[in-house]
């Protein structure tokens, strides 16, 4: 069923209790193409475009919960393209780009708005990062603006702007940025996989990776053995699981992340807002509520909840980015688990196991990345070889020393 | 996660006076160790679901590097020792066993929870 204006007008008629089912609820086949380990963005995105662009249909998604019940339901959802390096940024770019036509894409309604993404900057040295960091953008083909205090003054005027610690200099402004309704965006690339052949199995754990030969042969699941030629692990905060099963270690490790939403307010923030004097991030849903987050609780967890010192550090960034919000109520606060990797770059590589292909190490930006990461995942599946936009990503370049360490932290995990 | 960690040496504290470091099991390698020795332990994780023995500072108070046993799934705090007397355990388990590096069960000084 196509969804449009006229669907809904002529499902109103009948009192709206005519809809189809957004996707079938399949029972498992003995045997597929691409098994997809992980129901979340990035595994339903890549079985739509398996589907799309490679034809490959008898694809099964596997998914131990409901589907988007990970971290694709749980970010704060902002979608942008302003990374650094070359590594990164033509992926972001491209990514971008597939989110502008994602909904006619799809025919469905994932609220993308671009209202815009700001960094703020609070000295010359950061704003010399931020001007560099412009200008690597637009060589990449993206838009990018450094603003000066009174041009983000205009855009932003309820800032403090005198912060005695952190005043604000300006900010770098990427207008095509802003964010998308996140449950949309998987149930989206759900309907649109299931639509095309995709069988999508909720409630199916997988418990075991089963070789022969070196070769994935198929995965145990708590529904049973189902085979296939080529396995795809898309799993997020429990990719170091998964691999596991297959006798691998990662260079991943599984943090917790918070994120907030506030009662409802009138339209105040119009732009998505990122705080430089600390790891902050805020904007405004349709809804009214603020959606914010900060840095991660900093220990490995796999919880899907923080803890309160944590709490604390994003509400006084909050107050000390915006302080008209120090009276208003959070109303909900919730965690996921990050699939940090050794220099914040993800992974998008096949594996020393024959058959077996990874699609991991997303840290905290994995929501973004949600279009370009199953257009290449579903690129190398189909394929076998690894596609241009991620040819960065492999899983080795911490062996051949090729990381693409946008912040200089090196090896540890919970700094990126 | 517990609000209290009971600190070898200072006793029962708040949490937030210490610093977490990470998983406490990889092992240095020897300087002239070979260079896949040195890529697994800088760079793979084994990424603990389930009981994880972390290296923490108590960095609001004695200082002193500790193994904190701690539930990566339910953050229960199981148990604290002297991160000193940790490798002197391990080492010495590592030695009965006749093996070098990964100890499968080193043994501990439990900190009372």
């Amino acid at each position: 069923m196509k969804y449009s204006a006229y669907s809904i007008f002529r499902q109103a008629l009948s009192g709206n209790r005519n809809w189809d089912r957004a996707w079938r609820e399949p029972e498992p086949k003995s045997h597929y193409d691409v098994i997809i380990v992980g129901g979340g963005g990035h595994g339903l995105a890549t079985a739509h475009y398996l589907a799309k662009n490679h034809g490959i249909t008898n694809v099964a998604v596997l998914e131990k919960g409901y589907l988007g019940s990970g971290n694709v339901g749980r970010n704060t959802t902002i979608v942008r393209a302003n990374y650094l390096l070359e590594g990164n940024e033509p992926f972001y770019s491209q990514s971008l780009k597939l989110w502008e036509g994602l909904e006619q894409e799809l025919n469905f309604n994932a609220m993308m708005s671009q209202r815009g993404v700001i960094n703020l900057y609070h000295s010359d040295g950061q704003r010399d990062a931020y001007a560099r960091r412009g200008n690597a953008m637009r060589l990449a083909g993206e838009d990018a603006e450094l603003l000066g205090r009174e041009e983000v003054r205009e855009m932003l005027p309820y800032l403090d702007y005198d912060n005695a610690r952190f005043p604000i200099h300006g900010g770098l402004l990427q207008r095509r940025g802003g964010t998308a309704r996140h449950d949309g965006v998987a149930w989206g690339y759900a309907r649109s996989a299931d639509s095309r052949g995709v069988d999508l199995i909720q409630n199916c754990e997988v418990t075991g990776i089963r070789r022969e030969g070196g070769r994935a042969v198929g995965v145990e699941t708590s529904r049973g053995f189902i085979g296939c030629n080529r396995l795809g692990l898309a799993a997020a905060g429990n990719s170091g699981r998964v691999a596991q099963m297959a006798g691998m270690r990662l260079p991943v490790e599984s943090q917790v992340l918070q994120a907030f939403v506030s009662e409802g307010l009138k339209p105040f923030i119009d732009q998505v807002v990122t705080f430089g004097a600390a790891l902050f991030y805020l904007s405004q849903s349709d809804k009214g509520g603020l959606v914010f987050g900060g840095s991660l609780d900093m220990y490995n967890s796999y919880a899907q909840r923080g803890n309160l010192a944590t709490v604390e550090s994003v509400m006084e960034a909050a107050c000390a980015m915006v302080p008209a919000v120090s009276r208003v109520k959070v109303l909900r606060a919730w965690g996921g688990v990050m699939d940090m990797s050794m220099d914040g770059s993800p992974i998008i590589d096949k594996t020393p196991v024959d058959g077996l292909y990874l699609n991991c190490g997303w840290c905290y930006g994995g929501f973004k990345a949600t279009p370009a990461s199953g257009w290449c995942f579903a690129h190398l599946l189909a394929t076998g070889e690894t596609h241009e936009l991620a040819r960065a990503f492999r899983l080795d370049r911490f062996t051949r020393g090729t990381q693409i360490d946008e912040t200089g932290h090196g090896a540890q995990a919970n700094l990126h | 996660m517990a609000s209290l960690i009971t600190c070898p040496h200072c006793g029962i504290r708040p949490k937030e006076e210490f610093s977490i470091r990470g998983d406490a099991r990889p092992v240095r390698p020897a300087p002239e160790a070979k260079f896949a020795a040195w890529d697994a332990y800088v760079h793979s994780r084994d990424n603990v679901r389930g009981v994880m023995e972390e290296h923490w500072q108590h960095v609001g108070g004695c200082r002193r590097w500790l193994v904190v046993e701690r539930n990566t799934l339910t953050h229960d705090v199981h148990g604290v020792t002297d991160a000193a007397d940790y490798t002197r355990a391990r080492a010495a388990s590592a030695s009965r066993a006749g093996t070098k590096g990964r100890v499968a069960n080193a043994t501990k000084r439990r900190g009372n929870i």
